[in-house]
């Protein structure tokens, strides 16, 4: 054991017992950021933050939920929305954060794919954000079975339903999600334990993991620069600030970052204090029937894309039926974000700006994107029924020619 | 050395085997955790009276939570193999979820149509537009009288069960 002297202050006794001094430095002081980037890069800190506000929003709308369909809805609607003091506070807290997380985690993932920050070394960093996505979005839907209303009951109803697709063990599995040959009781209470203890608990770890994926290949530029970033550090420690490519995380990099968040913050107070009712769907205020299927009914916006991918193909196609393609371009669309560093085939990193072929692409994408998200919230009937068949077989393209893109960029460039 | 290399070995491949058989049925025992409950599997029986049902009107009963319909074919609907005979009139008995993703499609004048993701089924339970791989599912029942029982099985059943099982 290292020899211990009388500590002169709090702080030297923790620094001789834990290294604090160091472990300020490796994580804060001496963590470095470039200094060529703008506001996109303020996501991170800004996701953190709403994931906290979700936890502690969370912890207070849980000490007054009761996960059984006979107690559910009355909770939150009577017991949480009229009976605790600010308990709407907490609950339109919590609705709209999840909602707003799923801005900025779309934000945060387009900027990366804009500037290349998913691809030669930067693989980790864009699987790890990815599986963080799949778990948001899984607690997005497990919380939304929560207050047990129409939307509810039918939202899970239908998303347990896409199990029956797995081959010869479909139905046995979709039973065996739900212990009941319904959505029910154990279902409700089994998708609670998933939303407030599995799902944030793997979420905590994979957010660990992504911070950690950002150690070895550091964050990427607006200008994509390969940086030498010991030696822009001793730059920096040498006093040569201005020169110095890179900046450290605390306390410069994290000033912009609180900037940005107090900005956000404002926005997303507004939201719910101002404008809350977007993330409360008035179907969902009709506590759960399971004879009655809304008249029409529809995810949270940010699942729409994938929702319309799911039911784009309304008719057989060769034999196969419209079930099965609609399924497998469901599964292939969650999977799809999470290959694009092995379909990217540019041996450079480059923003998209200097990517000509790849910037068209990426556009197309976007609006592919935006008008996949209207139409899932259409009626899918008549001409409705085919803008969201050929958006959906255009996402399925875009990603398909994706290689042959961004071989052609490195073709002009005598790569 | 070899020696101490073995015996090192020896001891994590027996606590590799010990957690692999520990591990398996912990497993096992999570899964069946999962399962439906003993109650929810032994749910009851719904016994429903064709009686007083009227042509063309379809009516919808509970049965372990999810909905039956039973149409009594008007004289313009089709006939099917799919009908159930009852003295001289024609039934159509089905579950009452879309076989797609489950949602319940409303009666519209003379269809079922699905407002999730806009299935239609015919008076006889066939899917005529949209994703649905297959007809309405049938669910068990015997006929006894003029009511039938759900949840048992009678050669009734048994009979649309297989003609069901050849449409596929």
């Amino acid at each position: 054991m290292a020899k211990i002297t009388k500590a002169n202050s709090l702080g030297e006794w923790f620094d001789q017992r834990l290294n604090t001094t160091q472990f300020n430095k490796v994580m804060m002081t001496e963590y470095w950021i470039p200094k060529d980037i703008n506001f996109l890069w303020a996501m991170g800190v800004l996701l953190a933050t709403t994931f906290g506000i979700l936890i502690i929003s969370g912890i207070f709308l849980m000490m007054y939920y009761k996960p059984d369909i006979n107690l559910a809805f009355d909770s939150v609607n009577y017991t949480i929305m009229q009976e605790v003091a600010f308990g709407w506070l907490f609950r339109h807290m919590h609705g709209v954060a999840a909602s707003v997380i799923f801005l900025i985690i779309y934000i945060h993932m387009f900027t990366g794919i804009y500037y290349g920050s998913y691809k030669q070394g930067r693989e980790m960093i864009w699987i790890s954000g990815m599986l963080l996505f799949m778990t948001f979005s899984a607690a997005g839907f497990s919380g939304y079975m929560l207050p047990w209303g129409q939307m509810s009951y039918w939202a899970a109803m239908v998303i347990t339903n896409l199990f029956g697709g797995v081959p010869v063990i479909g139905d046995a599995l979709v039973v065996w999600i739900r212990g009941d040959f319904n959505v029910a009781d154990a279902t409700l209470t089994r998708f609670f334990m998933l939303h407030v203890f599995l799902l944030p608990i793997t979420i905590m770890g994979l957010i660990g993991l992504h911070f950690y994926t950002l150690r070895i290949p550091h964050v990427n530029n607006q200008s994509s620069e390969e940086i030498d970033y010991d030696l822009e550090a001793q730059k920096y420690l040498s006093g040569n600030k201005k020169e110095s490519k890179v900046i450290p995380f605390w306390p410069v990099f994290i000033s912009k970052d609180l900037a940005v968040l107090g900005v956000f913050l404002i926005f997303y107070f507004y939201l719910v204090f101002f404008h809350y009712n977007f993330a409360m769907d008035p179907v969902n205020f009709d506590p759960a029937d399971n004879m009655v299927t809304p008249a029409h009914i529809y995810p949270e916006w940010y699942f729409l894309w994938s929702y319309e991918v799911l039911r784009g193909f309304f008719f057989d196609i060769a034999g196969i039926k419209a079930f099965d393609i609609g399924l497998a371009a469901f599964g292939f669309a969650n999977v799809a974000f999470l290959l694009l560093p092995f379909l990217d085939k540019d041996p450079e990193i480059l923003p998209a700006h200097k990517r000509p072929m790849f910037f068209i692409w990426f556009w197309i994408l976007m609006a592919d994107l935006i008008v996949l998200t209207v139409y899932g919230k259409l009626p899918p009937t008549g001409a409705n029924a085919w803008v969201g068949f050929y958006a959906a077989l255009a996402f399925l393209i875009i990603f398909a020619v994706l290689p042959l893109v961004t071989k052609m960029d490195a073709k002009k460039r005598g790569k | 050395m070899s020696n101490d290399t073995n015996r090192r070995d020896f001891i994590g491949y027996s606590f590799a085997a010990v957690a692999a058989v520990g591990g398996g049925f912990a497993l096992v025992g999570m899964k069946k955790a999962w399962d439906p409950l003993p109650s929810v599997l032994a749910g009851g029986f719904t016994t429903i009276d064709l009686s007083p049902m009227k042509p063309g009107k379809p009516e919808t009963f509970s049965w372990r939570g999810k909905p039956i319909f039973v149409l009594k074919k008007s004289e313009s609907m089709e006939n099917s193999e799919r009908d159930l005979i009852v003295g001289k009139d024609r039934f159509t008995v089905a579950i009452g979820l879309c076989t797609h993703l489950g949602c319940i499609p409303a009666w519209k004048k003379d269809t079922w149509k699905c407002a999730c993701h806009g299935g239609s089924f015919n008076p006889s339970g066939k899917q005529t537009f949209g994703p649905p791989p297959r007809p309405l599912d049938l669910p068990p029942f015997s006929v006894e009288g003029n009511t039938i029982v759900l949840g048992n099985e009678g050669p009734e059943f048994k009979k649309i069960f297989a003609y069901l099982a050849t449409q596929a």
